[in-house]
Formats: structure tokens, sequence, C-alpha cells
């Protein structure tokens, strides 16, 4: 070794970043809050007993129903930011339109003889058209507003998307109008099923049942399918699947095509639950399912199927369980909030979701 | 004492053990090249030693205390700056605001005092100006004058190189580390880049360890040459010990096969 | 899109011949006008023919008939234009098939719009599209058949038109550039007079007010009673518009920027000065001059440009895509409505500067609190856990749980006027002096940041973070102080908001203020502070002035968003570095086009008509 003559410059002390610790700190103060909160407030609601059995079990029921909206809505999220890692903020528009869409056809074959006559199948034409017309519209954005962008850096694309987002949701005001559409009653889904115990209304089945069916659909089509083996090639390596001859385009396409297909029969379902439906039904839903999605994992598809179900019961049961325990008046009008809440704690603390991430290969 | 050493210092990513158990010195005022075949491990000892990736096992030391864990911008203020080996400038910044902001650490002025123009604001702007022009004008004159207001997009590849390297001087490092400093470059800027790195050096006593791939810079400007394969070093000394050394070719060249 | 006209050298190709070149490219011309005439229902289905029929622009021209008219226009004006030139093909010659490809695209635009018309005429869809009122065909006046019944040849009417028009836009092309530019100088300066009847006539009348200068005779002149431009009147600014364009595109003429370059230090500092105090002469006397409606129209703009100059900083300078940067500006607005209003929680109605230190401090508080946790996160989670945070704080003022101090839906009134000593800032043209000062102060903090330590931080690491980090900044201060600066600007703009209403609502502080902004921004030019000036002046200006806009608002901000990302995404008015930056593959290209235009145009003869372009 050679030898050595240092000549020190004088003393650098080593500031290892102040705020470091405090940042780390603050977080994990969050989490322990979050935890303590929870844990308190879901053992004073259940102590006091303020909801009976039956009641929890509706809410229990109503969030499962609620979450398979979310999480076929969350599908479509997952499935493109897995092929292009990019959030489709306008997933929800396309949601709405499909929720719109519902109204309009059954308005209309409300007033045929084939609606009374025929419920369940009158029903499958207006789940057809919602799926379409939804299908559609996410091709369109796809081929006019994204296509353009693509491999930019990722920011652009995403206030494009922001962009139609809002462009979407007042094209259907000033078209349709501002006004509250209530979708009308369909007398074949009123009642309820008794059930092992469990009351489960007749709607919130229909919708469990439907989803559990598209997204059994899903599966056999990703998994099965040629297209879906195209899809799955593209979302792990665009680049190598182009020189395997697949082209890369039309496989996008089909995505936005699936993804838009099953967000506007959720659309159609939500329409069955909730019944009233407008230009800004959109917004929420599009942002707790994209929660839900990242809670189970992005790119990941039971994980987007997870998260919705997780998501839709949390907000279900999160404000009796939760908030009634620690006193906060109002809570049901919190519901929001909660879900605005996991989404960042999510985003924060487990950005990789529950069953982790499954994005396409970023080359160096 | 050397000025840096590691010890046993070890990175996987995934399946890839990138730097396996390597025991590097460097002492003040050396000129160090590392050298080796692709994949050796050149670069991620680079990320490494600046902070921009965490080391799994091992220990880093410079002037005696250790860098683990600490953030690249600590590391910088300690008086380690690196370039890159595709050159990472930022585009938008002009010439002399690239290497303005490599004086960061070494100035303070905060936000009150920029809207306030306190008089040790404006001093420490001039002062950090002044530092951007100098190191720039280390190379000639070709990163001054007009060039100064210049976006750094639109130079030439060979002044990108410069750029990045002036930034890096601008910090006043007691350690550079140069990241194939003269890839891309024909041979006429080679021979000028080699000289200059001698020259900072020799000039401002700054000690350099310099990945490369271009043997006639390895030979012109080293004192010690370390060579790695497989995240290991196989060989280190003087250039003509390590270019007949008989691991060394093999490591670049593969096994000569044997004749049936 | 580019368009280049220029002349390639020839390779040697085989048998050293130029392949003959496309005229026009009639696919392109078809797609457009089918786009162009679902533009065109589109507009007419959503109300927005009928809604900007209301105001008379020229003779019996209104904005919703140029709507109309505007769509074959464009379409034949991008259809009839050459489709790029190709190494080895020869220039085309402009002729007739620039004419038959804005012919074919109006033609085509106007079948679907005829199309649309006969199936409104014949079905009532009002059950659906409710905006599809019988204003448009079935009765008068007809808006899209321009007053003509069906069956009388409304329907040739349409098609005709659209495809004369597609053709004149297509002969467009034919003129060189510089007549081509000056027929758009011309049209934007009388379309711009003919819109901004109410702003030009107030203008006008205040200026004789105030300066006793006679003005407003002019105000009589350009305008009809209708508030539609005289046709005299529009001749005299069509006439100003072609001297002003022809005589800052005069031939070498050099651009103002670099006249100002080469000025001596000194003269440039007198400059600077003469304008700045020239400004704000103006500027003092502007709300006497536009009277309590204008002002109260700047006012509104002011507040939104002061949350733009602060999400610049974010935004523009450090490159943090915060959605959820109402949550500053509701904070602001409450912090002020509990500390001056009597009637609030706290109830101790202090004066408006007294709660400006609290503003600010809880603006940085909640800018540390937002941006804490968003440390570490890529770009788009950071952009929807900052739009999170927006709703969270929207919803908790909203709340019945917090009702005791924020007063729930019901909100915080009486709100207490900003007074200066003695007088109190009440009416509008008062205000605008309050806002405009903010509106200063933040201009000055954004050009002091910019080109300071903390200015070049944030834009390193906006460039490139994880370099910015090993050449010394220290992430986390440059973020959190980031967001603090940003907060602190919009924390301003809600104490304003506060004051300026008298009132606090939840319902104001939505996520599409937030949006609002971050259009304002990057229509403006992200990190340039005249471009997000015009901006919010034009985006959210123009809909208060003109109310017809006012619902149709949102749609064009969202349209917007989409165009802008597509064609230019620095924004109007550039920061000079960003569009050097997203055009860079350009720039080479460019310069070697214009050394081979020069090189033509050396050998071509003149009279050609073509002049070099992009």
């Amino acid at each position: 070794m050679a030898k050595t003559s240092l000549e020190p410059r004088g003393p650098i002390t080593v500031r290892r970043a102040f705020q470091l610790p405090i940042v780390d700190g603050f977080l994990w103060l969050v989490r322990i809050a979050a935890v303590v909160l929870i844990v308190v407030g879901a053992f004073n609601s259940l102590t006091s007993a303020r909801l009976s059995g039956q009641q929890w079990r509706d809410l229990v029921v109503f969030g499962i129903a609620q979450g398979s909206i979310y999480a076929l809505i969350a599908l479509g999220y997952t499935m493109v930011y897995g092929i292009l890692r990019f959030i489709n903020f306008a997933h929800g528009e396309v949601f709405m339109i499909g929720a719109m869409t519902g109204f309009y056809v059954s308005d209309g074959l409300s007033r045929t003889p084939l609606w009374e006559a025929q419920p369940f199948v009158s029903q499958f034409i207006v789940l057809i058209c919602c799926m379409s017309v939804s299908a559609l519209v996410a091709l369109l954005l796809e081929r006019v507003a994204y296509r353009p962008l693509r491999g930019l850096p990722r920011l652009l694309p995403f206030i494009t998307a922001i962009g139609a987002s809002f462009f979407l949701q007042y094209a259907v005001a000033t078209l349709f109008g501002t006004s509250v559409k209530a979708y009308p009653p369909v007398d074949a889904l009123g009642g309820a099923f008794t059930f092992l115990g469990f009351r489960i209304l007749k709607v919130h089945l229909l919708v469990i049942v439907a989803a559990l069916l598209m997204m059994a659909g899903l599966y056999l089509y990703v998994e099965k399918t040629k297209a879906g083996r195209a899809i799955r090639a593209v979302a792990e390596d665009p680049e190598i699947a182009r020189l395997m001859g697949l082209s890369v385009d039309r496989t996008i396409a089909r995505v936005f095509a699936v993804g838009g297909a099953l967000a506007g029969a959720a659309g159609f379902l939500f329409g069955l639950v909730f019944q009233n439906v407008h230009f800004l039904s959109g917004f929420l839903p599009g942002i707790k399912a994209f929660t839900a999605a990242v809670l189970g994992g992005i790119g990941n598809i039971p994980g987007a199927v997870l998260g919705g179900l997780l998501l839709g019961s949390v907000e279900s049961l999160g404000p009796s369980l939760v908030l009634v325990g620690l006193d906060i008046p109002s809570a049901h009008q919190l519901k929001d909030v909660v879900a605005f809440l996991a989404l960042v704690l999510v985003l924060i603390f487990r950005p990789t979701g529950i069953l982790g991430e499954q994005v396409s290969e970023e080359r160096a | 004492m050397a000025l840096f050493e590691t010890r046993a210092l070890t990175k996987d990513f995934g399946g890839v053990r990138a730097i396996d158990g390597l025991d590097l010195d460097v002492d003040n005022g050396e000129i160090v090249c590392v050298i080796g075949p692709n994949g050796a491990g050149k670069t991620t000892l680079f990320n490494l030693v600046s902070g921009m990736v965490p080391a799994d096992e091992g220990e880093i030391r410079f002037e005696g205390r250790s860098i683990m864990g600490l953030r690249p911008s600590q590391i910088l203020e300690l008086g380690i700056a690196r370039t890159f080996q595709t050159v990472r400038l930022f585009p938008e910044m002009s010439v002399r605001e690239n290497v303005m902001v490599a004086r960061h650490c070494r100035t303070r002025s905060g936000m009150l005092k920029a809207i306030f123009r306190a008089p040790s604001f404006r001093r420490e702007e001039k002062e950090t100006r002044q530092w951007a022009e100098q190191a720039l004008a280390f190379f000639g004159s070709r990163l001054t004058g007009w060039r100064f207001d210049t976006p750094a997009r639109s130079l030439s590849y060979a002044n990108r190189r410069r750029l990045e390297i002036a930034r890096a001087m601008a910090s006043e490092p007691r350690l550079l580390l140069l990241d194939e400093p003269t890839a891309g470059m024909n041979p006429r800027e080679t021979q000028e880049l080699t000289e200059l790195i001698r020259r900072l050096r020799d000039e401002t006593g700054v000690t350099i360890i310099l990945i490369e791939h271009d043997m006639r810079v390895v030979k012109g400007v080293s004192e010690r040459v370390v060579v790695l394969d497989y995240g290991q070093r196989i060989a280190e000394g003087p250039y003509a010990d390590v270019a007949s050394n008989d691991r060394v070719i093999e490591a670049y060249l593969g096994r000569t096969a044997t004749t049936a | 899109m580019a368009e280049p006209t220029v002349a390639v050298e020839a390779p040697v190709a085989a048998g050293g011949e130029l392949l003959p070149a496309r005229q026009v490219d009639l696919w392109r011309a078809v797609r457009l006008g089918l786009v162009g005439g679902l533009t065109a229902v589109f507009v007419s289905a959503n109300g927005m023919v009928l809604a900007f029929s209301k105001r008379a622009l020229l003779g019996g021209v209104t904005l919703g008939s140029l709507l109309l008219v505007a769509v074959p226009l464009l379409v034949g004006y991008l259809a009839g234009r050459p489709p790029p030139v190709l190494q080895g093909f020869a220039t085309p010659r402009p002729g007739w098939r620039n004419l038959a490809g804005g012919l074919l695209a109006g033609l085509l635009s106007g079948v679907v719009m005829a199309v649309f018309v006969t199936l409104i005429a014949t079905f009532d869809v009002r059950r659906v599209f409710i905006n599809v009122t019988p204003e448009l065909v079935r009765a008068a006046p007809r808006l899209l058949t321009f007053g003509l019944e069906l069956g009388a040849g409304g329907l040739v009417l349409v098609l005709t038109l659209n495809a004369m028009l597609g053709a004149v836009a297509g002969t467009l092309q034919l003129l060189g550039e510089r007549w081509r530019r000056a027929v758009f100088a011309v049209a934007l300066w009388v379309l711009a007079f003919a819109m901004l009847q109410p702003f030009v006539v107030q203008v006008l009348r205040g200026i004789q007010a105030e300066l006793r200068i006679w003005t407003a005779p002019l105000a009589e002149f350009l305008y009809e009673p209708s508030g539609a431009l005289s046709v005299p009147g529009a001749v005299a600014v069509a006439v100003v518009a072609f001297g002003v364009d022809a005589l800052l595109t005069r031939e070498g003429r050099r651009p103002v920027r670099t006249r100002l370059e080469v000025l001596p230090e000194r003269s440039r500092r007198l400059l600077r000065l003469a304008v700045l105090a020239g400004l704000l002469f103006v500027l003092g006397l502007l709300p006497q001059v536009l009277g309590p409606f204008l002002s109260e129209v700047l006012n509104i703009a002011g507040i939104f440009l002061l949350m733009a100059l602060g999400l610049n900083i974010v935004v523009g300078l450090a490159g943090l895509l915060d959605l959820g940067y109402v949550a500053f500006f509701a904070v602001g607005a409450y912090v002020t409505a509990l500390l001056t209003s009597p009637q609030s929680s706290l109830g101790v109605g202090w004066i408006f500067w007294a709660a400006v230190p609290f503003v600010v401090l809880a603006a940085a508080v909640s800018g540390l609190v937002v941006g804490t946790p968003v440390l570490r996160m890529r770009g788009d989670y950071l952009a929807i856990v900052t739009l999170g945070f927006g709703e969270i704080a929207r919803l908790l003022f909203l709340s019945d749980w917090l009702k005791p101090t924020f007063g729930g839906a019901q909100g915080i009134i009486r709100v207490r006027d900003i007074t200066v000593g003695p007088i109190e800032i009440g009416g509008p043209q008062a205000f605008f002096y309050a806002i405009f000062c903010f509106v200063l102060l933040a201009t000055y903090v954004t050009y002091a940041l910019q080109g300071s330590r903390v200015g070049r931080a944030w834009i390193a690491m906006r460039e490139d973070e994880a370099v910015a980090e090993a050449m010394g900044v220290n992430i986390v201060t440059a973020k959190l102080s980031a967001f603090i600066a940003g907060a602190m600007l919009a924390g301003f703009g809600g104490a304003l908001f506060a004051t300026k209403i008298g009132s606090v609502f939840p319902h104001s502080f939505s996520v599409i203020v937030s949006i609002t902004v971050l259009v304002v921004i990057i229509v403006g030019g992200m990190a340039s502070v005249p471009g997000v000036v015009l901006a919010a002046l034009v985006l959210v200006g123009l809909p208060e002035l003109l109310r017809e806009f006012a619902e149709y608002r949102f749609l064009i901000y969202g349209a917007l968003l989409i165009f802008m990302m597509q064609q230019r995404p620095e924004g109007f008015i550039p920061s000079r570095r960003r569009a050097q930056e997203l055009h860079e593959e350009e720039v080479p290209q460019d310069a070697w086009l214009r050394t081979q235009t020069t090189m033509q145009q050396e050998a071509a003869p003149a009279g050609d008509g073509r002049s070099e372009t992009s």
C-alpha cells in the first residue's frame, strides 16, 4: 500500500438528515394512531351493542355487494396499469357512462311489455347495452387520448386522463342534463331471500352473483384464450411480445375494451343497488376502485377482486364499527372520508398492495 | 490510513451478486482505475459508494468514518462526488446552473433569505456563480462565455461529459468518481480528457477513482489499476503488471480452449 | 404538427428521378370530415350552439353560427394540408388538390350534420338529449339550417355551405406563409373585438369618464346596440390588425427577445423600469375605468391567479403534481373566517391583518402535513394521494362532526372585509387593489425563488431526483419547502376569497378548483409567469365575463387539457427552456430543414409562393 499523508481539511460533521427520523417517526405515529383508533372504536362499538346481529349482517352483505361493484371497476384500472403503467383516471367516467346507459335503456324497456313479462331478459339486455357502450367509450379514449402519448413520461398521459375524465363528465352533463336519473324499479328484484340465517336483499344477491360470474369469465378469458395470453405477454414485456409477433396496439385496445365492459357492467349493477345516477356518479366509485386496485396489488387481477371486496366491506362496516365507537356524530356521513383515508393509508404504507404489484418490465 | 476503503462489501440484486466481498483501498491523491469486463460490478460499486444504492453487507469508510447508510446528499457533503455512465445532466437548466446545483450542500440560504434578498444570500449567490464559472473554465473556453446560459440539452456529447465533471468538481470533493468519462469520445477528445484528469489531480489534489474501458486512458492516467470480475477484485497493481496478468486476460477474453 | 413544404435534395434513386408526390391525403380528409361532423353534432346536441347564438358578433353572425361554421373551416384547412414531404418525393405543387381535400372534408362534415338534422327533425329526442331544443331545427330560428326549413332547402344549405367552407379553407393552404398568418391575425383580432364587446365598450367609456379622453364615441362606432361589431367597425379592426401584423413580421426584423438581449445593461434596466411604471399606472387606474362588474371579473381571475402562482411552484418548479391543492385554499379561507367573523365558533372578530399570520402558520403546517407522507412517492401516486387529502379536507369541513368549529354545510358567515386603517375595502374596485398587491407579491416571490439556490434545487429535483440528490440536494427539505411555499400562496388566496365573498361554505372547495388551477398552469406553461397570468385571465376571466361560457367551462377545460397534452405540453407562452426541452428532438431537424430551404430558395425562381415553414 502506498504511504499515506492526509491533510484533513478540518472536521466535517456528519449531519444525518435530522428530518429523516422525524419523517419516519411521524409515519409511525400515524400507524400507531390508526391502529389504536380502530381497535378502540371497534371494541366500544361492539360492546355497546348499538346494532343488532341482523343489522351487522346486512352491513356485511351490503359491503360485499358494494365491494363487488368496486372490484369490477378495479379490474379495469389494474389491467390498464399492468400493461401501460398508467392510471386511467377517466375509468370512473366509463363506469358512469355505463350507469347512465343502464338508466336510459331500462327506462326505455320499462315502457314495453317485455319489462313485466320477462324481467330477467330485460335486465340482461340492459346489461349488454351498458357493457357495449362503456367498452366503446373506453376504446375511444384509448385511441384518441392515450395512444398518441404512449411512451412519453408518465405524467403526460395521466394529465390527459384527468382532462378526459372532466370532459366526459361534463359532456354527459351537457348532453343529458345534470338531474339525477332514477332507475325504474324491477318488481322481480324486490324483497329478500333468507339463506342460512342471513337475510340478503335480492338485488344484492344478483349483484354479487353477476359480479362473480363476470370475474370468472375474465379469469377464463385471461388464462385460457389466445387473446388473454397475448394480454399477459404484453403485460409482462411489451418489447418481447412485439418481437414474438403480437400486435401490441390491438392487445392494448382489447384490454381497454374488456376493462370498459366490466366497468359498464358495474355501472348497471350500481344503478340496480343505488338506483340514482348522475353525471358525477363516477368520481367517488372511480377513486375507491383505484384504491381497491392498489390495495390488492396493482396489475394483479385477483388482487383487484380482493381489494374491491375488502374496500367495500371496510366502507360499509367502518363507520358503524369504528366511528360510532369513537362517539363521532353522524358517522355515516363520513363514509367517504373512510374510503379516502383508506386510499391515503394504502398508498402511503403499502403501495405494493396485499398480493403484490405485477407490472410490465420497465426498460432501463 | 487510506482516504477511502471498503471491507467485505457485498450487494445482491435478486439472484445476482453484483459485488462480492470487495476490499478496496485508495490513498489520498491517487488516481486509481477500476477495470473489468461488462457486468463486473464497477458501476454498482460507484452506486454503493455514492449512497444511491444501499449495500447489503460490508463497510465503506471515508476519511476514517463509515459512510454506510448515509444519503447521497450527505455523502457529497462529506466530499465524494461522481459522474454517471450515461450522462445525467439537468437538461433544461443552463450550463452554469447545472454546475451551481452542485454547490447546494456548500451553501445555506433558504427560502426566506432568497425572498428578502439578504446580503448573505446575495453574497452566496455571487460566490456560487463564481465557483461554477471557475469549475467550467477548467475545460478551457468550451463551456464558458456565452455557453454559460445555453441549456445543457444543446451541448455536444463531449461537452456534456465535461459539464458533468465540472459539476462534480464544483462541490469541492476530496474523492472524485468518474464513470467511463471518455465513453463515446473520439481519440483526440479522449487524449484531452486524459490530460485533464491528470491536471485535476495535480492542481486540486483530488483523489480520483476512474472506471474505464479504454486501455489507452487507463495506461495514460492511472497509477494503480484494480480489476474486478463478478464483483470480486482479481488483480491489482500498475498497468503493466495487470495487463499481463493471466487471470485478467482470462476474465476479458475467456479461457483458451484446450486443444484435444 | 410540422408542415414541411421544403424541397429535398433527392438521393440518387433508381433512374435518378423523384417519385411523384401525393398531393393530398384523401383518407385523412375523410377522417377529418367525419370527426368534424361529429364535433358539430356534439356542440349542437349539448346546447352550446344555442347558448352561443345569444351573442351577436357581426351582422347576422352569432357566436353560435360561428361555432357551426368553424367546423368545416377547420377541417377543411387541416385536410387541405399536403402530407409531410419524405425524402425522394418531389414537392407537391399547390393546386386544385388542396381545394379538393378541403371540399371533401367539408362535405363529409356537412353530410354528418345533415343526417343529424334530419334525425332530430323527425324524432323528438328531447327526453334523452335535453338540449336538443326546437330552436335547432324545428322552430325558428332554426339555428342548424341557418333559418331555412328542412324541406325548403335546409339540408341542401347545410351540405353546400359545409362543402364550400371546407373548400375555401383548403385554398388557404395555397397562400404563402405570410398571407396565411395575416389572414389568421385579422380573423383573430376581429373575433376578439367581437367577443369581448362588453369589455371593450366598458374600457372605452371608462377611459372617457376617468381620463377625459374622447374615447366613448369609438365604442359607438365599433359596435351596434345589439352588441355585435358594426360593419365599419369590423373593417377598421381588420385594417389595424393587418397593419400591425405586417409591421411585426416584416422582413429582416429581429424578434423582440434578441433585440432586448442586445441592449446594454443600463438601457435594459431603464426599459424595465419604464415598463413597470407604465404598468403600475395602468393598473392603478384600471378598476375605475373598468367599473364594478369587470373589476369583479378580474378579482375572481386574480384569486385563481394567486393560486396558480402557488401551484406553479409545486408543480412547475418542483415537479410535484398536487391535485389536492384546494385543501390549502380551504385552510386559508376557514382560518380567516374563524378569526375575523364575529359569528364564527371562535367569535373573536379580529381585523384581517391580525388573521394573516395565522393563515400563514396554518398553511405552512398543512403543507407539512400533506408533504410528509408523500415524500417517497412517485408522481402519479402522489397526485392521487394529494387528491385524497383534498377531498378529506372538504368532507371534514362539511361534516356534522366538526360542525361546532367549522359550521358544517352552513359554513361561516359575516367575514369581515379587509381594512386598511380606517378604510374598509368593500367593493370590487377597491378589492382589486388588494388582490393586485398579493398577486404582485406572489410574482415577486416566484421570481425570487426561481433564481435562487432553492429554485435550482427544485428544478434539479424535477429533472432528475436521484441525480439531484447525488449532487447534494436534500430532497426532503426541497419537497417540503415546495409544499409549504405553495400552501402559503393558496392560503392567501383563500383568505382573500373569504373576505371577498364575506362567507365560507364547504362546497366552494371541491376538487374542481384544484383542477381549474392545474389547467391554468398547464395551458399557461408551467414555470412561466406571463403565461400563467394570461391563462388565468382567459380561462377564469372569460367565463365570468361571457356567461354563455360559464356552463361549458369545465367541458372546455377537459378538452383543453387533452389537447394541450397532445400538442404542446409546455403551454401557449412557454417557459423558453421547457419548449426547448420537449422539442429538442425537432431542433436538429428544424435546423437541417432551414439549411435546405435557404439552399433551395437561392436556387429556385422567385414567385414560387412557398416559403419555409415550421
